[in-house]
C-alpha cells in the first residue's frame, strides 16, 4: 500500500474560484482539450481537409465569373474561404461539446470545486488550435494557387482576428451543443444557421449583385464584416472602420453569448 | 456528539410527471458506509446526484458537513469525490493523463500532481497500464481508476454509485475490499447497490428505498431479521402427500409452511436445517421432488418492507 491515505479531517472548503483561479482552471480544461486531439488526430480532419476542397474549388467555380480568372480572385477569396472555414470549424466545436457533454466524465468536472465557467471555457480555448490550423491550411492553398496579399504583416493580423472571431462565434453554437439533446440535432441545427450566415455574405462573391432585401442582410452580416477587415489588412488598405466594426462584432457576441451559455450549461445538469 | 456527513430532509425531484425523489430522509454518520438499496428507478442515482451538488433538488434540503449542498455547491464539492455508474473518467486519454488533469483541477501543482497521480496508480494495481488510454481498459479497471479519481483531493465522503454494477464476482470482491480500506482510513461512503449482499458485506447501515421514497432505513442486521433469513422451498414427488410434508417442516422450522405453486416455502434458521428436514421425510416415506435453500433476494426485501413485490419488478424492466 502506498502513501495514498484518505484522511477524514475537517478541512476549511472552498467558495467559487475567483477571476484569476478561474482562469487557471481553464487553462487546465484547454490542455485536456489538446491531449484528446494528441489521442485522436482525426478531429482535425476537417480544419486540414477542408481549406484545400474549399479553396481549390471556390477559386475555380467562381474566379473565372467574379475576377475573369483565378489569379485576379485570389485576393477576394482568401480573406473569405478564410472567414467561411473558421465559422464552420466553430460549429464543430457545439457538436463536440454536446458529444463531450454526454460523457461521463462532464459528471465528475461539474463534482469538482472549479469554477462553473471553467469547463466551457477551456474547451472552446482548446479549440482556438483548430482554428489556428484552419486559417493556416486556408491560406498556404492560397498561397500555392499563387496568392501574393499587398502586406503579409496585414493578412497575419487578419488571421488573429479570425481566429479570435471564430472564439467568440463558437460560443453560439457551443450554447446549442448545451442546450439540445443530441449532437447530430446541434449539427443539423448549426449547419441552418451556418449556412445562410456563410454564404449571405461578401465572402465569395459581391453583394451587388444580390436582390436588395439580402443584400441587405449581407451587409449587416458579421461575417461580411470579418471579410472586408481581413480584405483591408491584406490588401495594405486603410482598415480601421472595418476592423473596429469586427472586433466590436465579436465583443458583442461574446457578451452576449458566453454568460447565456454558461447559465445554460449550469442549469443542464 | 455525532457529526453527520450527510443530512438529509424532505428531498424531492420530479422530472416531467415521473416523481423521482418523493420526500427522501437520509442521515449518514461521518465515518460510516451507508448503503442506499433498490431497484433500477428506485431514485437512487437521482438521490445522488441531488446530494453531489449534480441536480438541484425541487423540495427539501440537503446538508454535506454542515454545508447546504444548493447554496454552497463548490464548498460541497470540495469535501466529495464522486464515482458514478459509468465511469466518469476521459476515454481518450490516458490512466495517467486523466489523473493529472483532474489533480491540477484540484489545485495541486505540477509535480505535486504527478506524484499523487502515480501513487494512486499505484495503489489501484494500474502502475503497468498508467500510460494507456481508457478506451482499452477493462470494466474492473475503468471502476479502480474512477475511483482513484475520486480519491485525488481526500475527500472526506465518497459517493459510490452502483459501483460493481457490471463486474464479474471476482472483480466485485476487490471493489469492496477497496471500500473496506477507505473506510478503515477514516472516510465516510455513501454506496448505493442494487444487490442485498453488497450492502450486507459492506454498510453499517442500509437505506431501503423504492419509489423515491426510503421504505426503511437500519442496520443490516435489522433488516434481515425483518425479511426472514433463509428461505427452505421443497416440492415433493406426490402431490396428495403435501399436506403430510407441510406437517414435517412445520414441526422442524417451528413455523407453518406457505403453499405457492405447489411448493412448501419457510422461513428458517441456518442452512443445516435442510437435513434434519430431509431425514423428517425420509423416516415418513416421502420423496422429495426438489429442495432449495434460498437467501432473501431483493423482492423478498422489498415484499417485506412494502408489500409489493410486483412494483419493484416492474420499476427495474
Amino acid at each position: 500500500m502506498s502513501a495514498a491515505t484518505v484522511t477524514s479531517v475537517r478541512r476549511p472548503a472552498l467558495g467559487e474560484p475567483g477571476i484569476a483561479l478561474a482562469a487557471a482552471q481553464s487553462v487546465t480544461f484547454a490542455y485536456r482539450g489538446l491531449l484528446r486531439v494528441r489521442h485522436d488526430p482525426q478531429r482535425l480532419f476537417d480544419v486540414i481537409v477542408l481549406p484545400i476542397v474549399g479553396t481549390v474549388m471556390f477559386a475555380n467555380v467562381f474566379g473565372g465569373a467574379v475576377a475573369g480568372g483565378v489569379s485576379g480572385y485570389l485576393p477576394q477569396l482568401v480573406p473569405g474561404v478564410l472567414v467561411q472555414i473558421a465559422v464552420t470549424a466553430s460549429v464543430v466545436t457545439g457538436v463536440q461539446l454536446r458529444d463531450d457533454m454526454d460523457r461521463g466524465v462532464f459528471d465528475r468536472f461539474r463534482s469538482l470545486p472549479v469554477a462553473r465557467t471553467a469547463p466551457l471555457a477551456g474547451s472552446l480555448l482548446a479549440d482556438v488550435t483548430r482554428y489556428v490550423v484552419a486559417v493556416s491550411m486556408t491560406v498556404a492553398v492560397g498561397v500555392a494557387m499563387g496568392y501574393r496579399p499587398q502586406s503579409w504583416g496585414g493578412l497575419v493580423a487578419g488571421c488573429v482576428l479570425v481566429v479570435v472571431s471564430a472564439f467568440t462565434i463558437s460560443w453560439v453554437f457551443a450554447l446549442m451543443g448545451v442546450l439540445m439533446k443530441s449532437a447530430s440535432a446541434v449539427q443539423g441545427v448549426s449547419m441552418l444557421v451556418l449556412t445562410p450566415l456563410s454564404f449571405m455574405s461578401n465572402a465569395l462573391v459581391p453583394t451587388e449583385t444580390m436582390p436588395g432585401w439580402m443584400r441587405a442582410v449581407a451587409e449587416v452580416n458579421p461575417v461580411t464584416h470579418l471579410v472586408s477587415a481581413v480584405r483591408d489588412l491584406a490588401g495594405a488598405q486603410p482598415a480601421t472602420a472595418s476592423v473596429t466594426t469586427a472586433i466590436v462584432g465579436a465583443l458583442v457576441l461574446l457578451a452576449v453569448f458566453a454568460p447565456l451559455t454558461v447559465r445554460a450549461y449550469v442549469r443542464s445538469a | 456528539m455525532t457529526e453527520w456527513a450527510i443530512r438529509a430532509e424532505g428531498l424531492v425531484k420530479e422530472f416531467g410527471s415521473h416523481r423521482a425523489l418523493d420526500g427522501i430522509d437520509l442521515s449518514v454518520r461521518a465515518g460510516t458506509v451507508h448503503a442506499v438499496l433498490g431497484p433500477n428507478g428506485a431514485g437512487k442515482t437521482t438521490a445522488v446526484r441531488v446530494l453531489s451538488t449534480l441536480l438541484r433538488a425541487d423540495a427539501g434540503a440537503a446538508h454535506v458537513f454542515g454545508h447546504d449542498v444548493a447554496r454552497s455547491p463548490t464548498a460541497v464539492r470540495s469535501l466529495i469525490g464522486l464515482t458514478g455508474q459509468y465511469a466518469s473518467v476521459d476515454e481518450l486519454l490516458t490512466a495517467h493523463e486523466n489523473l493529472f488533469v483532474f489533480a491540477r483541477l484540484l489545485g495541486l501543482g505540477r509535480r505535486e500532481a504527478r506524484s499523487r497521480a502515480g501513487d494512486l496508480l499505484e495503489r489501484f494495481s494500474l502502475t503497468e497500464a498508467a500510460h494507456r488510454s481508457v478506451s482499452t481498459f477493462s470494466g474492473g479497471m475503468r471502476r479502480r481508476l474512477d475511483i482513484a479519481a475520486s480519491l485525488l483531493g481526500d475527500p472526506p465522503l465518497l459517493f459510490l454509485d452502483e459501483p460493481t454494477t457490471g463486474l464479474d464476482p471476482r472483480t466485485r470482491a476487490d471493489m469492496w475490499e477497496t471500500v473496506r480500506e477507505l473506510v478503515a482510513e477514516g472516510c465516510t461512503v455513501l454506496l448505493t447497490t442494487q444487490y442485498l449482499e453488497e450492502a450486507d458485506q459492506l454498510a453499517d447501515r442500509i437505506a431501503v428505498i423504492d419509489h423515491g421514497r426510503v421504505v426503511a432505513d437500519d442496520t443490516s442486521e435489522a433488516l434481515k431479521r425483518s425479511v426472514g433469513g433463509l428461505t427452505l422451498q421443497l416440492q415433493v414427488e406426490e402431490p396428495d402427500r403435501l399436506a403430510e410434508a407441510s406437517l414435517v417442516l412445520e414441526r422442524i422450522a417451528g413455523r407453518e409452511p406457505s403453499l405457492v405453486d405447489g411448493r412448501l416455502a419457510v422461513p428458517i434458521a441456518s442452512g443445516s436445517v435442510t437435513s434434519d428436514v430431509v431425514l423428517g421425510l425420509r423416516e415418513r416415506d416421502i420423496d422429495v421432488e426438489e429442495i432449495t435453500v434460498a437467501r432473501p433476494s431483493m423482492d423478498d426485501v422489498f415484499f417485506a418492507l412494502t408489500g409489493s413485490a410486483g412494483t419493484a419488478r416492474a420499476d427495474a424492466a
